[in-house]
């Protein structure tokens, strides 16, 4: 048998796939993050909340009115979207003029709000969201067994931060909010409304915290603490990546979800910390991260 | 010479102050105090509805004893155990709280109880798993009512040994619970012909068990057992049945899993565990009967520890009641003198370590043709009699056992 490191090559092979898989949903949060903070600069702390809240949405949708899985990949985004674009509207922008750490404080002060609201009418156990029909079941890719749900996961995961880079880089809309992140009183002075422009950003980017959060529900207990968990190691793959660079982002994402993965074969104990310890190196050597521009 | 005196005559006095307060209910009102996670992870094991079911105790005794009334205070423990150091030293000595009540996580009762020990105030323990709060941590003014870690590997795992699961993977939490339960699996495994295979260590409250589950399955062990607790036994068993891991001819065994726990993952994932319970509300009439009360106002089926802070309440207000005392000491006395006999446990007595001895049983996840509604959970297999269930005295390090 072929070895890698001391472990099978098989195992080897099915850790690197799990990695991915996990770092599609890190790319996936990231990107969200960097996308509001590269507009608002803002640190959206009440992320992990709104992940979570796309995930009861789906729930709510599939067992208060019989919503189907693939609906809910569309409507609980556009849901949990609109609150998002009701708190930029009425709370952050009003205190969109002072230092950006008051916005980081609200969006802190919302999350545990939320986070606490959810605890009192659901409980803390969570709750199970059946995977849809259609990706029941696996296929056994030699080195392991891979659920289609993961596969799914993967492929859609990509495809919409690939998407959404491609909008943001390449597209007139992207240009605006580009422009708009580099000098919002000239852009507002060619007439483009900025204020809208913001709020549709945060919209945006509260809506793929959600679409992560659809697309978690089927495989961790929908429960009001996900998202708390997950926040802090998203931030650190926000700084690792460079704050505010749409690609480092994704990028990033994907490289953490592998390293964590590996981490969890050969010194599973530091799982959880091992994203943390490449964030020092990269705030040693690249204070501003791998894709940031230098400040 | 005179001073002397003056000092004798007042610690006399003093002396027969108290002791004619004996036998008396103090500050002429019974004072329970609930210290439990309100909001944390712990919350829906006992939480607010364990704080339901101690109002149910204090109802059924029409709210006083002899005309002194009961009074209940209540506070979140937030999982801390400086928090429950401080509140409970505040209830001790500022409120002259009598009984306190709870008591979730281990580290919380630890704390707890090393305030009240010499104090006039009892403790019940109910949410606490572990074993060593009737055996290193013991004292005299503290009861563990519901269940321990001992039960908890003593039964999955010698269960699942005998029905031929001789080769484990454990997956454990990387904490004291986690190593504590692990190490007793492993005695009990290797006891009864088994053999350990790998163990792997995750840190608590891990995001994705996929990993460790895929590890599981390359070790080519016929059981999985679960060292952890709450959302990490959880998020385990979803990713277990999301892997084929039992369709592949491995099972599952958790340790430590509490109704609300495979109420959250519904029949269809969880079917086929077997766990240890120290009370199921489907087992028996009274059971039922008194689930059925608490179901009409929380809306839900209670767990071993709800159900225990219930009967360890009722078997304490007997005793004030019996005794005329709401002393620690005196209170203590009648209930291990008295056996417990309710819709909780048939024939339960309380040990000189504190310990209240009852039957446990060995449950199976019931699947969902068999379940009849989202509570309709367990199957109790097996009954495992209180004196085989627990820690024997023989093995006890507590300094109340003569030994």
């Amino acid at each position: 048998m072929t070895m890698i490191f001391g472990v099978p090559a098989a195992a080897f092979y099915g850790q690197l796939l799990l990695g991915l898989i996990n770092g599609a949903f890190y790319a996936l949060l990231s990107l969200g993050l960097a996308i509001i903070f590269g507009l608002l600069k803002i640190i959206n702390f009440a992320h992990g909340a709104q992940y979570m809240l796309g995930a009861f949405a789906a729930w709510l949708l599939l067992n208060m009115l019989g919503i189907n899985y693939w609906t809910a990949l569309f409507l609980a985004p556009l849901i949990v979207g609109a609150t998002g674009v009701l708190v930029e509207r009425f709370l952050l922008r009003r205190i969109a003029h002072i230092d950006h750490i008051y916005g980081l404080l609200l969006t802190f002060g919302l999350a545990l709000i939320i986070q606490g609201v959810f605890t009192n009418w659901f409980g803390v156990s969570g709750n199970r969201y059946a995977v849809p029909e259609a990706l029941r079941g696996g296929m056994n890719l030699g080195f392991m067994f891979l659920p289609y749900y993961r596969a799914w996961v993967v492929v859609i995961a990509l495809a919409v931060c690939f998407g959404v880079w491609f909008m943001i880089e390449k597209t007139k809309l992207g240009g605006y909010l580009r422009a708009g992140t580099e000098n919002p009183a000239l852009m507002q002075a060619f007439g483009i409304n900025v204020p809208l422009l913001v709020t549709l950003t945060y919209g945006f980017g509260v809506a793929l915290a959600a679409f992560a959060g659809v697309l978690a529900a089927p495989i961790y207990s929908v429960a009001p603490g996900m998202g708390a968990n997950l926040l802090i190691v998203v931030f650190a793959v926000v700084v690792i990546g460079g704050m505010g660079s749409i690609m480092g982002a994704i990028l990033t994402g994907l490289a953490m979800g592998i390293i964590e993965g590996l981490t969890k074969v050969y010194y599973p104990e530091a799982s959880n910390t091992v994203i943390f310890l490449v964030m020092i190196f990269v705030l040693l050597f690249r204070p501003s991260g791998l894709f940031g521009k230098e400040a | 010479m005179k001073t002397m005196k003056t000092v004798l005559t007042a610690a006399i006095t003093a002396a027969l102050g108290v002791s004619s307060a004996q036998a008396q209910i103090s500050d002429n009102e019974i004072r329970i105090g609930y210290l439990a996670d309100m909001s944390g992870i712990y919350r829906d094991l006992a939480g607010p509805n364990g704080l339901e079911a101690l109002r149910m105790a204090v109802e059924d005794f029409g709210g006083s004893i002899n005309g002194k009334n009961i009074r209940i205070l209540s506070a979140d423990d937030r999982n801390s155990p400086d928090v429950a150091s401080s509140t409970v030293r505040q209830w001790v000595e500022r409120d002259r709280v009598d009984m306190v009540q709870g008591l979730i996580a281990s580290s919380v009762t630890i704390a707890a109880t090393r305030v009240i020990n010499g104090t006039n105030t009892l403790g019940l323990v109910n949410g606490s798993a572990a074993s060593s709060i009737t055996n290193e941590h013991c004292t005299p003014n503290h009861i563990h009512w519901a269940y321990d870690t001992y039960p908890l590997a003593n039964g999955t795992a010698a269960a699942v040994v005998a029905e031929g699961g001789k080769d484990w993977f454990i997956l454990t939490a990387d904490y004291a619970f986690g190593h504590a339960l692990e190490n007793d699996v492993r005695n009990v495994v290797e006891a009864a012909g088994g053999r350990i295979v790998n163990t792997v260590r995750h840190p608590l409250a891990t995001n994705d068990f996929s990993s460790y589950i895929l590890q599981a399955q390359a070790s080519g062990a016929q059981v999985v057992g679960l060292a952890n607790a709450g959302g990490d036994t959880v998020n385990s068993i979803i990713t277990a049945g999301e892997f084929g891991l039992t369709q592949a001819g491995q099972s599952v065994a958790a340790l430590l899993l509490f109704l609300n726990d495979v109420h959250a993952l519904g029949a269809e994932t969880a079917q086929g565990i077997q766990l240890v319970t120290g009370w199921y509300w489907d087992m028996d009439e009274d059971a039922r009967a008194w689930a059925d009360r608490f179901y009409e106002r929380t809306n839900a089926r209670p767990s071993m520890v709800q159900a225990g802070i219930y009967s360890s309440t009722m078997h304490y207000l007997r005793g004030v009641e019996a005794t005329g005392s709401d002393r620690a000491a005196d209170v203590r006395q009648w209930m291990a003198e008295n056996p417990v006999n309710d819709m909780f446990a048939k024939g339960g007595y309380v040990r000189e370590d504190g310990r209240m001895v009852h039957d446990m049983y060995l449950a199976r996840v019931k699947t969902p043709a068999e379940s009849s509604n989202a509570w309709d959970l367990y199957e109790i297999i097996r009954t495992i009699p209180g004196d085989e269930a627990f820690r024997p005295l023989s093995d006890s390090v507590c300094s109340l056992v003569n030994q």
